[in-house]
């Protein structure tokens, strides 16, 4: 261990004077702690939000400094939620990453699931090989996804700010969408539907109606949020000219996603670097000048109702490719069966299981070889980029040639964007800080990995 | 310039000084037998493989790559031959390998030239390969260029032993926590960032736990009297 600088202790305070006076600010009543600083002539406060604070998005520890109401300093503490699912996808193979990966960013949990797979795909050299029905199924998931996430975004940063019938709103909407995908993957979150070479498993009887049943539901809870907030005077007080980043400063942090557009760039990895066909998609990147939190909640409003517009030509090109497969056809990778409902639950078919057990002794090695050892990946190393609903997420993928992943390193855009959280708050009021946590719409389970 | 130096040879270049006279390529690993475990009767245990990245790529690299590194080449001056080690062309896209001596300065013109213009830095990812001697820790910084619209990735290799590359948050703000990341996992020290302290560990953590040598962790588990060993002991196929 080199490390040369003494780095702060993981508990008590961050300042470097060890004459400096601490408050304990548990059971007590903030003026009295607030007075007996004032009594003391002490002016710098530091006041630890969280780790463990319900409007931190998870597990995440803000050190604020303090004068008055006025915050001079903000550091943001993660690594709370932190557990090693990087290092655990090297230990296991190709395909069982995915169940691993979409437990990152668990609020967007398809998006890992599609950026991981892409990845593979890249490095197997089979991108264009994935069935047309499979790539619509995933753009279908990630826009669904995109919506549940805006929603929590949108939801929690109501209720943080105590309008709690924003939250309710928003998770009525999130669980249709949730509804859709239960119906089509088997669960709600971490799916593990994406599979390397195409999706798990075809849509179920009734889907493309169910989903069609399901748009105008979401879309009136949409119009109930922006009813209910755009033009409300106190949702606009309180965000309007609040956390303002302006493009320069998110260039040089790297931000991307809706902080980003709501700068002015309308970059989305979707229209600049297209992947799963959404090239031939019929859909407008919103962006805004405004570069406020106020700004950045319409913007993932408009992005919802976009979403929405690509699920419904999702929905016409699940009636046009019926019938068609979803996984590539190339069975040294492709998952030997497809995923089907039983009256015990979910699992592999009973004509498959039928197959190898009773029929093809070949069927039952090659299912037995896929599965246990999986597939190998030529050595080399590939980057992916999607488009997540936080920004821009990346994967570095190496392989060694072998049937696990050498390195998976995700680049969670919640990561990145959280480094802003200083210049956001810094010189505001205390209370805003709440707001520019909730305009940065990160997860800790992604931040962290 | 770019004709009057040879940049993929295997050898006979000058290269940077980590590179001297070794081949230009990453060894990721030397697989030995074919099924993971020591000691079985096949025959096959006794097969040594070694894994290779895809090795130096010759000229024309094909679409905007040549361009680009001929700009960095030109902005580089003299300084080109020792600054890129050897550029890697693979799945369509451009590895540019960088002694770390110069990469701050690479980083500048890539962000600086209105040819290269490449506005972010996607992080920096930490590889180890221990079988790869003398350049075990691989930097990994995919670079995107927004205006162009175009994504190439920068790969610095050091010496375990000698774990130091300069930060580039000098040029690319961005990579500030990227680069704490790196080093709290991989102990690459990054001379000259603002405060490399680790960023997901808690700060007296031992160990930089996602280099290959550093166990993944976990129990045994005992089920109906057979013991079923934690994830990284179990045998495996490589």
């Amino acid at each position: 261990m080199s490390q040369e600088r003494t780095a702060p202790g993981a508990t008590g305070a961050f300042v470097e004077d060890p004459e400096a006076p601490e408050y304990s600010a548990y059971g007590g009543d903030w003026s009295e702690i607030a007075d007996e600083a004032a009594r003391l002539g002490q002016q710098r406060i530091v006041v630890n939000m969280g780790p463990q604070h319900p409007s931190t998005h998870g597990v995440l520890r803000v050190m604020l400094e303090i004068e008055g109401e006025t915050v001079t300093e903000t550091r943001a503490g993660i690594g709370y939620l932190h557990t090693g699912i990087e290092k655990n996808m090297e230990y296991r193979t190709w395909t069982q990453g995915v169940t691993f990966c979409t437990r990152m960013d668990y609020v967007a949990s398809m998006s890992q699931e599609a950026v991981y797979c892409l990845g593979i795909e890249k490095l197997l050299g089979i991108t264009d090989e994935v069935p047309e029905r499979a790539n619509v199924l995933r753009v279908l998931m990630l826009e669904l996804t995109r919506i549940g996430s805006h929603l929590v975004a949108i939801g929690t940063g109501g209720n943080e700010m105590g309008a709690t019938t924003v939250m309710t709103t928003a998770f009525i909407g999130r669980e249709d969408t949730f509804r859709v995908i239960e119906m089509i993957t088997g669960l709600r979150t971490n799916n593990a539907y994406i599979r390397p070479g195409g999706v798990s498993q075809d849509t179920p009887e009734g889907a493309v109606e169910y989903i069609r049943q399901m748009i105008p539901k979401v879309r009136q809870k949409l119009d109930e949020l922006v009813d209910l907030q755009l033009q409300n005077p106190i949702f606009k007080l309180r965000l309007q000219g609040v956390a303002n980043l302006d493009l320069a400063g998110c260039m040089a942090l790297g931000i991307t996603g809706p902080i980003l557009r709501s700068a002015g760039l309308p970059y989305d990895v979707r229209k600049a670097e297209p992947y799963c066909g959404y090239e031939t998609y019929d859909f407008q990147v919103p962006t805004s000048t405004e570069s406020d939190a106020y700004s950045r909640v319409v913007l993932r409003l408009e992005e919802c109702y976009e979403s929405l517009k690509i699920v419904e030509q999702c929905a016409d090109r699940l009636d046009q490719t019926v019938g068609q497969p979803v996984m590539v056809a190339d069975k040294k990778i492709a998952w030997p069966a497809q995923l089907s409902l039983g009256a015990d639950g979910q699992g592999n078919s009973l004509e498959h299981i039928r197959h190898i057990m009773g029929e093809s002794m070949e069927s039952l090695i090659h299912h037995f070889k896929l599965v246990t050892e999986g597939f190998k990946v030529p050595a080399g190393q590939v980057y992916q980029a999607i488009e997540g609903p936080k920004g821009l997420l990346g994967v570095h993928l190496v392989s060694d040639g072998g049937t696990k992943p050498w390195r998976a390193h995700f680049r969670d855009p919640g990561f990145n964007n959280l480094q802003a959280l200083s210049i956001l708050t810094e010189g505001g009021q205390v209370a805003d800080v709440v707001v520019a946590i909730a305009t940065i719409d990160m997860v800790l389970g992604g931040v962290d990995r | 310039m770019s004709d009057s130096q040879d940049l993929t040879g295997t050898g006979a270049a000058k290269g940077g000084p980590q590179m001297g006279d070794r081949e230009r390529i990453t060894l990721i690993n030397v697989r030995e037998g074919m099924f993971g475990a020591k000691g079985d009767t096949s025959g096959y245990d006794l097969l040594v493989t070694p894994v290779q990245m895809p090795g130096a790529s010759e000229r024309p690299y094909g679409e905007w790559f040549d361009g680009a590194v001929n700009v960095l080449e030109e902005l580089l001056g003299e300084r080109a031959d020792a600054a890129i080690e050897y550029v890697v062309v693979d799945r369509g896209e451009l590895t540019l390998h960088i002694a770390r001596e110069h990469l701050v300065e690479v980083c500048e013109h890539l962000r600086d030239d209105q040819d290269l213009r490449f506005e972010m830095c996607l992080g920096v990812s930490g590889v180890h390969y221990p079988a790869d001697a003398g350049r075990e820790l691989h930097a990994v910084y995919p670079m995107q260029s927004i205006t162009h619209n175009r994504r190439l990735r920068i790969e610095v290799a050091v010496d375990e032993a000698d774990p130091h590359v300069p930060s580039i948050t000098s040029v690319y703000p961005m990579n500030n926590w990227h680069e704490r990341e790196t080093w709290d996992f991989f102990g690459i020290v990054f001379d000259g960032h603002p405060s490399l302290a680790r960023i997901e560990m808690p700060d007296d953590w031992v160990g930089h736990p996602q280099r290959k040598d550093y166990p993944l962790g976990g129990i045994p588990v005992e089920y109906k009297g057979a013991e079923i060993p934690s994830p990284d002991n179990r045998r495996q196929y490589r």
